[in-house]
Formats: structure tokens, C-alpha cells, sequence
């Protein structure tokens, strides 16, 4: 009787606690972007960021990319195959890896490496008070912390998006031939015609936003991490939940919002 | 509190207002002069638990106040306070006749140019060697080449009584040498104000008679105000001008280590002698 009881409670503390982040998160996002577009800028800590984010992504990126191809293959394939329609499957492989795969699982992927990684290295900051420290010396952490992670975020997913889009398709060209023979030149054929140029905007145009949303998620995390190193491992969990579920949802609205752009 | 002290100031009264720290105004900078920090009516919580209840505390310029008081009853609040890094719900926090309280962040980064501040932890940037922490602050401020950097950073270090080590990382330091490095990287870039927050606490006697030669050192060389919060009693006495006891969200007392250590107000009493958790 007492849990029942204590429901509405922790409900409101719950809404309570959803509302502070949004509106801490919303906070973060707008300080970040006045003081990415402010002097003075710092062209080295983008490079420095650029190794640790987009460089050492590559290779987890470009495994998922390979076999989220090969299995779409075998699997668009396989159900093609019974409407005697084999050989558009690499129309569904490239649209798909385009439009929808590459970006969402590119981000998944990120949000879980490079999300988590920023909140794990500002939380153990924080609770080491070198933020403070930063704040005492009077250096703007926002911009020294945030601005560049969250900047190389955005650029680095487009580049990264596109190398799983090129990996995936590559993968399913392979499975088609030797799975389904479905000639190399028929699929590269029936991809350049029918994967248009808009395809490829539509993905990477949602991959920036993607990036903004992780690198302030991941950021805002370790900044506000609180507990020690317990909290750092809550922390570090809840980048990689917040920033999974952000990722699905507004990738749904974007979707919707291109497609309007588009006229359809 | 029972029995009042003839010459100690309760609530922390503000410089020139009488009975307070018989003597001192005068070497200190004068009792007209604009207080180095000022905090007025102070009010702080924490998740619905008051931490200060309108705090008053006036410094003088140039002056060492140490602020004593137990455990949890907010001395390190007080210091963030002081430099920005927490807000109070109200009151003032005036540096050098300045209110920080309504600055925006962008604004404060300014004003704590002129504060450094030493944190109990030390707080060293842990990615980066002892030369570049203390260099940090110049770096970021200063349109100073490389090699001004370098001499500033060994000159520093050389005051601190550490030489040598710009290429050592934090880790590998002892805690009382990060300790000192932590001192370094504060009056690298010089502060006028600067805040030690309990400066002595987990070092050996050796090293804590190092800190608090250091203190003094730096006060006499710098001529900067020290507001050093601490538990430790004898390290208090002997780097203090004053002493201000925090006690239930508010300065209990203030006095001359003299006068602090003549007092027969119980609370004082009962802390300088160890009777109640510090």
C-alpha cells in the first residue's frame, strides 16, 4: 500500500526530473551554438577533437556499415525473390543504406562511443573539479569543452555516415552476386539510376542534427554528473540511452519534414 | 554562544564598525577602504537544507581572514560564492565594491581574473604537465610568446618552493607538490584576491609547514587578500590577520588570533579545544 501510495510522488519526481534536463540540455545547446559563432575560436582543439572523434570512429562505423548491408541484402533479396524481383534489390539496398541505415545506425553507434566518451571525460572533470577550476581561472568551459565536441560531432557523422553508406551497398553488391546472382554491373546500374542525389542530402542533412544531439547529450551529462564515480557510470548510461531514443525520435520528424520539403 | 568576548565581534560585523579586530583596520588598509570582499546578508540551500542564513563578513584589503568552522557548515560554499561559482538565493557578494551576484556567467569570467582560488582537491587538469596547468590562466589571458610563458611558469614555481617540474604530470606529484602547483597555476596570472580552501588538509606536518610558510610568503611578496577556509587550528592561527568562526549559516565571531584564543565563548572555546566535530 505504501508503493501505491508513493506513485503520484515519484511520478512528480520523475516529470520533475525529465523537465530540468530538457530544459539544462535546451540551455547547453543554446549556449553552445552563441559560442561556437563568437570570438575568439579555437581551430586547434577542433583538430584535437577530430582524431579522438572522427578518425578512431571510422572502423566501427565502416564494420556496422559492411554487415547492415550484407544482412539487408540476403534479406530484401530473399523477399524479392518471391515476386520474381531480385534484381531491384539493389534500388532497396541503396535507398535504404541512404535514406535511412546509414544514418540512424551511424548515430547509434557514435551516440554509444563518442556520447558516452564526453560524458565520461567532463564527469570525471567534474567531479575531480577541474570544470570548477577552469570556471576560477576564468576560462569559459563552454567553449572550451563543448563548442569543439559538439562542432566536430556534426562534422565528423556526414563524413562517417557516408563511408557506411559506401560500405553497406558495397556489401550487398557482394551478397546479390554471389548470393542471388544478381550482376555486379546490373546492381551498380540499377543504384546510380535510381538513388538520386536528394537521397543522399535527406540522409546526411539529418546526420548534422544527429551529431548536434549526441555531442550536447554527452556533453550536458558530464557536466552535470553529481555521485562520484557511481554517478559517472549512471551518467554514462544515460548518454547512450537519451541519446539512442533522441536519435529514433527525431529522426522520424526530420524524415517527415524532408519529405514535406520535397512536396510530397 | 553564551558568553560574549570583549573583543570579538559577533555576526561578523564589518570593518570599522567598532569592536571587531582591535588594532588591525589601520595596518590593513584603513577602515574607510573598500572591503576586498564583501558578502551581505547572505543566503544559501541545498536541496531544502540552509547552508547560509544571511551571512555578513567584511575583508580587508591585503588583510588573511581565515574563516573556522565544523564540518558541513558551508566554509567551502562561502569561497565558491566569493568567486561566482555558486549564486546565493540572496543577498550581496561584492568584490572590491562590486556586487557579482546579478553578473551573467560571461561577465563573471572576467571578474575572477582578479581571484585565484586553491581547491581542496587541488583540482589539477589531470591531461596536462605542471608547466602547462600553470600556464593555463596565461595561456587564456595574456598575449604573452612561449618563452615569457615559461619564465613566468618557472618563476612561479620557484615561488612555491618547486623547481623543475613544468614537464611532470599531476599524477606523479605528491599531495602536498600539488598542493603547491595548485597555488602556482592560482598566482600565475596575478590575483588580487586569492582563496585557499582548506589548504592543509591530508598533508603530512612537514608539508603543512610548507603551506602555510607559503601563505604568508605569498601575502607579504603579492600583497594579495587571503580568505583561507580551514579546520586546521593551528595552521589558522598562524597565517590569520583575523578569524571569522562560521557557525549556523552565519559569522559566529571575528578577532585577532589573540582575541580568538582568549575568548571565553564557549563555541570558540569548545572548537580551538576540540570538543565539538570539526
Amino acid at each position: 500500500m505504501a508503493a501505491i501510495s508513493d506513485l503520484p510522488q515519484d511520478l512528480g519526481r520523475r516529470v520533475q526530473l525529465f523537465l530540468t534536463d530538457l530544459g539544462g540540455m535546451s540551455l547547453l545547446a543554446g549556449r553552445t551554438i552563441y559560442d561556437a559563432v563568437t570570438p575568439p575560436y579555437g581551430p586547434r582543439l577542433l583538430v584535437a577533437q577530430m582524431d579522438q572523434i572522427a578518425v578512431r570512429s571510422v572502423s566501427i562505423v565502416g564494420v556496422a556499415g559492411l554487415f547492415v548491408g550484407l544482412v539487408l541484402a540476403l534479406q530484401t533479396a530473399y523477399g524479392l525473390g518471391r515476386f520474381g524481383a531480385k534484381g531491384t534489390v539493389g534500388i532497396i539496398v541503396g535507398l535504404s543504406m541512404v535514406r535511412e541505415l546509414g544514418p540512424v545506425v551511424t548515430a547509434i553507434l557514435v551516440g554509444g562511443r563518442v556520447g558516452s566518451g564526453f560524458t565520461a571525460e567532463l564527469g570525471s572533470m567534474k567531479v575531480t573539479e577541474q570544470i570548477d577550476a577552469m570556471r576560477a581561472l576564468g576560462v569559459n568551459h563552454i567553449k572550451k569543452l563543448v563548442v569543439p565536441r559538439v562542432l566536430v560531432t556534426m562534422l565528423a557523422m556526414p563524413m562517417l555516415t557516408v563511408i557506411a553508406d559506401a560500405l553497406g551497398i558495397l556489401g550487398g553488391m557482394v551478397i546479390s552476386q554471389h548470393e542471388f546472382n544478381v550482376d555486379y554491373h546490373h546492381y551498380y546500374n540499377t543504384i546510380t539510376q535510381y538513388v538520386e542525389l536528394a537521397d543522399m542530402l535527406d540522409g546526411l542533412g539529418k546526420t548534422v542534427v544527429f551529431g548536434f544531439l549526441i555531442g550536447v547529450v554527452g556533453c550536458y551529462n558530464g557536466l552535470t554528473t553529481r555521485g562520484g564515480t557511481e554517478g559517472l557510470g549512471r551518467a554514462t548510461t544515460g548518454t547512450v540511452v537519451t541519446s539512442s531514443l533522441l536519435v529514433f525520435i527525431s529522426d522520424f520528424f526530420m524524415t517527415k519534414f524532408f519529405w514535406w520539403l520535397a512536396g510530397w | 554562544m553564551s558568553v560574549g568576548s570583549r573583543a570579538i565581534a559577533a555576526e561578523g560585523s564589518r570593518p570599522g564598525t567598532g569592536a571587531q579586530a582591535g588594532g588591525l583596520a589601520g595596518a590593513q588598509g584603513g577602515a574607510g577602504a573598500t572591503p576586498a570582499v564583501e558578502l551581505r546578508g547572505v543566503f544559501k540551500t541545498f536541496e531544502g537544507n540552509q547552508v547560509l542564513q544571511g551571512l555578513d563578513l567584511a575583508v580587508r584589503p591585503g588583510e588573511s581572514i581565515t574563516i573556522i568552522g565544523g564540518s558541513g557548515t558551508g566554509k567551502s560554499v562561502l569561497l565558491r560564492l566569493i568567486i561566482g561559482l555558486l549564486r546565493p538565493e540572496a543577498g550581496q557578494v561584492l568584490l572590491e565594491g562590486q556586487d557579482i551576484v546579478p553578473l551573467r556567467e560571461r561577465e563573471l569570467l572576467r571578474v575572477r581574473r582578479k581571484v585565484g582560488l586553491v581547491f581542496q582537491g587541488s583540482a589539477l587538469f589531470d591531461s596536462l604537465s605542471v608547466g602547462e596547468n600553470v600556464a593555463y590562466a596565461l595561456r587564456e589571458h595574456t598575449a604573452w610568446d612561449e618563452e615569457k610563458i615559461r619564465a613566468r611558469v618557472r618563476e612561479v614555481l620557484d615561488m612555491v618552493g618547486l623547481g623543475n617540474i613544468e614537464g611532470v604530470e599531476p599524477a606523479e606529484l605528491s599531495g602536498g607538490m600539488r598542493k603547491r602547483v595548485a597555488v602556482a597555476r592560482a598566482i600565475a596570472h596575478p590575483p588580487r584576491i586569492l582563496l585557499y580552501d582548506e589548504p592543509t588538509t591530508g598533508l603530512d606536518p612537514s608539508n603543512v609547514e610548507k603551506v602555510n610558510e607559503l601563505i604568508l610568503d605569498l601575502k607579504e611578496k603579492l600583497g594579495v587578500t587571503s580568505v583561507v577556509v580551514t579546520h586546521d587550528m593551528p595552521s589558522a592561527l598562524k597565517v590569520s590577520d583575523r578569524l571569522a568562526m562560521l557557525h549556523e549559516g552565519r559569522i559566529a565571531a571575528v578577532g585577532t588570533p589573540e582575541e580568538i584564543q582568549a575568548t571565553h565563548q564557549s563555541l570558540i572555546r569548545d572548537f580551538i579545544e576540540g570538543r565539538v566535530e570539526r
